[in-house]
């Protein structure tokens, strides 16, 4: 046997301050979703609404790994951890500041000028500033280094041409990280770089692409001849593949990537009461030992990140059994009682069902598909 | 885990567990130099935590070892042993040389003067072999005792890998033996969690072998004119092998952990269930990756394949534990799930 094969995912350390902090967290959302249908709860991060956004915000709850002077509130990635892991498994609506919070600001935080910081990151966790990701084209989704849109130089900065497609939130955001070409030539990752957009800046049109479901939730946006200034530009020219995969551990790993269909298990668990038959106590316990390694494993990899550690292989591992267990979720509740779904139904079950069944497919799809996040693995294991 | 204890241990396995040692094994023979070297190593005592006969090693490391000797297939009732010694010393019994094995199950009784022990048990591990020690009530309390190897008539039986599962009949004189409380905190089912526990390092030990022979293997045999391991599909597959084997190791350190903790059951009940049902999926598509030349009683693969898909029935298989999980979830009702989860 010559082979080794040793992928760790290292005990992450109990920490009383992020005890309390869910405590804190969990009594804080019962009170705000006291009300909150399960439809609305099933949507997981889709579900948008400034307000919330806003009053997490006022607690410091966006933001929360950012140093202070940046309106960030200087705390570890596992306290973060805690409070987006209790705003999903609780349906709050995240979606507004979802994306600012986990990529988009950290990325201007890193690359960012110093005013572009002091604009933008006291707004975003205020929870007033939202972000659209600005990576798929029509032309480039998994091989996303093929990508058309291209930025030229002025001088006195870009003009922008391209399409983005299945921009999500779009339409509610006010900045947009684009990914693009800056330069020409055969290096395939070498000639990206990434820009932060005002997506008020003229020449830019955002047009609604219905889901299967009828609800607007993504986009295409098109640039014309779009102006942007020289500081538009995030980090350094040319680096744009290399800043665009360091983001991918932080978007990969999340407790997002086997929560999406939490709703559909809380409902069903209420559907089937407190003694179950055989087979629905059976079903249950495999589903939350399931979600309880993998919770263990996504906490670890928050834990890597804070010790500054490139957990991409873990994340990718989190990712794909993640996915496999969200799809899973309403396959088995649908078995175990006899409801339909029904988007319209007063049914907790029955609306949450009908949900999650039509999102599901994109659950391993979207943040990379899983052939892509198991080539990942593969590269990983040596093999590619 | 220390380097050096790593380091020991691992020489002592893969010194005295060579593949022609696992077969003569599953024909029956006992390894007897792999047991004296290991004990020699002092490893039968590695659970013992404080005292004189504790080895000094946390308990981390000792399921550590455990893991180990899953990776190599050690055909020897090491984790059993550990856990009898554990048992023996908690109850302030002393430990015993030899392999041992801790037997709980209701179908042990004392007579009504309380000296007299009684009962069949099924598929005890290494019974033919292994010294007992028992666990059985006595006027409404539960007591442990070592037991050696009196007092009982031997069944011989096998799992698929070969390794003993005997039935063991016992009629025992217990005036003859030292008999003591079991320890607070410690009952029938928290001694099954704590096999269970160690199945689970066992498990992830053989998983982290199969998959490192696997990627090993797809990566020698050429067939259309390059490794197989070229192949996206093959490299779809053992992506999905090495998630597993990652997933059950993160698993066997959460059961691990609950042991020390004073064997919280619900992080063993689903640290079980997900490292047997992982077991399952990863010895599939670790003999589909290797092709007939995996089906093959000289390649090694089966040593841990036949192992994997006996460990996942051993002290509670999925059903079991999931069931046992799934009604505590549920009699708590779903808006407690989620506190509950994380309490896990
Ligand atoms: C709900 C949702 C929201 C989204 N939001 C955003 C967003 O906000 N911003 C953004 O930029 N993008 C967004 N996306 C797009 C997402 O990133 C892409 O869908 C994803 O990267 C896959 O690209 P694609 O859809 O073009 O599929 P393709 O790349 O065309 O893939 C189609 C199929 O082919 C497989 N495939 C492709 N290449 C290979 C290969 N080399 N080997 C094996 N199989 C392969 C894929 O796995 C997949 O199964 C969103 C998608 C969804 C579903």
């Amino acid at each position: 046997m010559t082979a080794s094969f040793d992928i760790s995912f290292p005990a992450v350390p109990v920490s009383p301050e992020a005890d309390t902090l869910r405590l804190e967290v969990r009594a804080f959302l019962r009170e705000w979703l006291r009300d909150r249908e399960p439809i609305k709860k099933a949507e997981s991060w889709n579900g948008f609404d400034p307000a919330f956004s806003r009053a997490i915000g006022a607690r410091g709850w966006i933001g929360m790994r950012w140093p202070k002077e940046y309106g960030g509130h200087g705390r570890s990635a596992l306290e973060r951890y805690v409070v987006i892991e209790e705003m999903l498994a609780a349906g709050a609506p995240v979606a507004a500041h979802w994306f600012a919070d986990r990529q988009s600001g950290p990325a201007l935080l890193r690359y960012g000028t110093e005013a572009q910081r002091r604009e933008i990151l006291p707004r975003i966790a205020r929870g007033e500033c939202y972000f659209a990701v600005g990576m798929s084209e029509p032309d480039s989704g998994s091989d996303l280094a093929s990508v058309r849109t291209r930025a030229v130089d002025t001088a006195d900065g870009f003009v922008v041409n391209g399409t983005k497609l299945w921009t999500s939130f779009a339409h509610h955001a006010h900045y947009m990280i684009l990914f693009c070409k800056t330069e020409s030539g055969e290096d395939r990752h070498g000639g990206t770089s990434q820009f932060l957009v005002d997506l008020a800046t003229p020449g830019i049109e955002i047009r609604p692409i219905l889901m299967l479901t009828g609800e607007h939730h993504f986009n295409e946006v098109v640039l014309r001849d779009v102006h942007l200034p020289k500081d538009a530009l995030l980090g350094k020219r040319g680096d744009g593949w290399n800043q665009v995969m360091s983001e991918l551990s932080f978007e990969r790993s999340g407790p997002e990537r086997f929560l999406s269909s939490f709703t559909v298990l809380v409902e069903l668990l209420r559907e089937l009461g407190p003694r179950p038959d055989a087979r629905s106590t059976l079903a249950i316990g495999r589903i939350a030992a399931r979600m309880a390694v993998l919770r263990r494993m996504s906490h670890s990899v928050a834990g890597m990140l804070e010790a500054s550690k490139d957990p991409a292989l873990q994340a990718a591992i989190v990712k794909d059994l993640g996915a496999v267990l969200e799809q899973e979720i309403p396959e088995i509740a649908r078995l175990l009682v006899n409801v339909q779904p029904d988007p319209d139904s007063l049914n907790g079950l029955s609306a949450a069902l009908a949900y999650t069944i039509q999102h599901a497919p994109s659950f391993s799809i979207r943040g990379g598909t899983r052939e892509i996040l198991r080539g990942i693995i593969a590269r990983g294991l040596g093999l590619r | 885990m220390s380097e050096i204890l790593s380091s020991m241990v691992t020489r002592v396995f893969a010194d005295h567990c060579s593949d022609a040692v696992a077969l003569r094994a599953e024909e029956g023979e006992w390894p007897e130099a792999l047991w004296r070297t290991s004990e020699e190593a002092g490893l039968p005592l590695a659970l013992i935590e404080t005292g004189e006969h504790s080895l000094g090693v946390p308990v981390e490391d000792a399921f550590q070892i455990v893991r180990l000797a899953g990776k190599f297939a050690v055909p020897v009732p090491l984790p059993e042993t550990m856990l009898a010694n554990w048992l023996l010393t908690r109850s302030g019994l002393e430990p015993q040389s030899g392999p041992l094995v801790a037997v709980a199950n209701p179908a042990l009784r004392t007579d009504e003067s309380g000296t007299r022990l009684t009962g069949e048990i099924p598929s005890v591990p290494w019974g033919r072999r292994a010294g007992v020690v028992a666990c059985f009530e006595r006027s409404g309390m539960l007591h442990v005792a070592y037991l050696g190897r009196d007092g009982f008539s031997v069944r011989e039986g096998t799992n698929i890998a070969r390794e003993p599962r005997d039935r063991l009949v016992f009629d025992v004189d217990l005036n003859r033996t030292a008999v003591a409380p079991l320890p607070a905190g410690v009952d029938g089912i928290r001694l099954r969690a704590a096999g269970a526990a160690l199945r689970c390092s066992q498990i992830a030990g053989a998983l982290e072998s199969i998959t490192a022979m696997t990627i090993d293997y797809t990566g020698q045999r050429v067939q259309f004119g390059r490794p197989i391991s070229k192949f996206q599909a093959v490299q779809q597959n053992l992506a999905v092998l090495a998630g597993q084997a990652a997933a059950a190791s993160s698993a066997a350190d959460m059961a691990a952990e609950a042991f020390a903790e004073g064997i919280r059951l619900c992080a063993i009940a689903a640290a079980k269930t997900f490292a047997g049902e992982a077991a399952g999926v990863a010895a599939g598509i670790a003999h589909q990756m290797h092709g007939a030349m995996g089906f093959s009683r000289e390649y090694a693969l089966h040593f841990r394949t036949k192992r994997l898909w006996s460990w996942r029935e051993e002290y509670g298989n999925e059903t079991e534990w999931s069931t046992w999980l799934g009604e505590g979830l549920a009699s708590r009702g779903a808006d407690q799930l989620w506190a509950e989860i994380t309490a896990i």
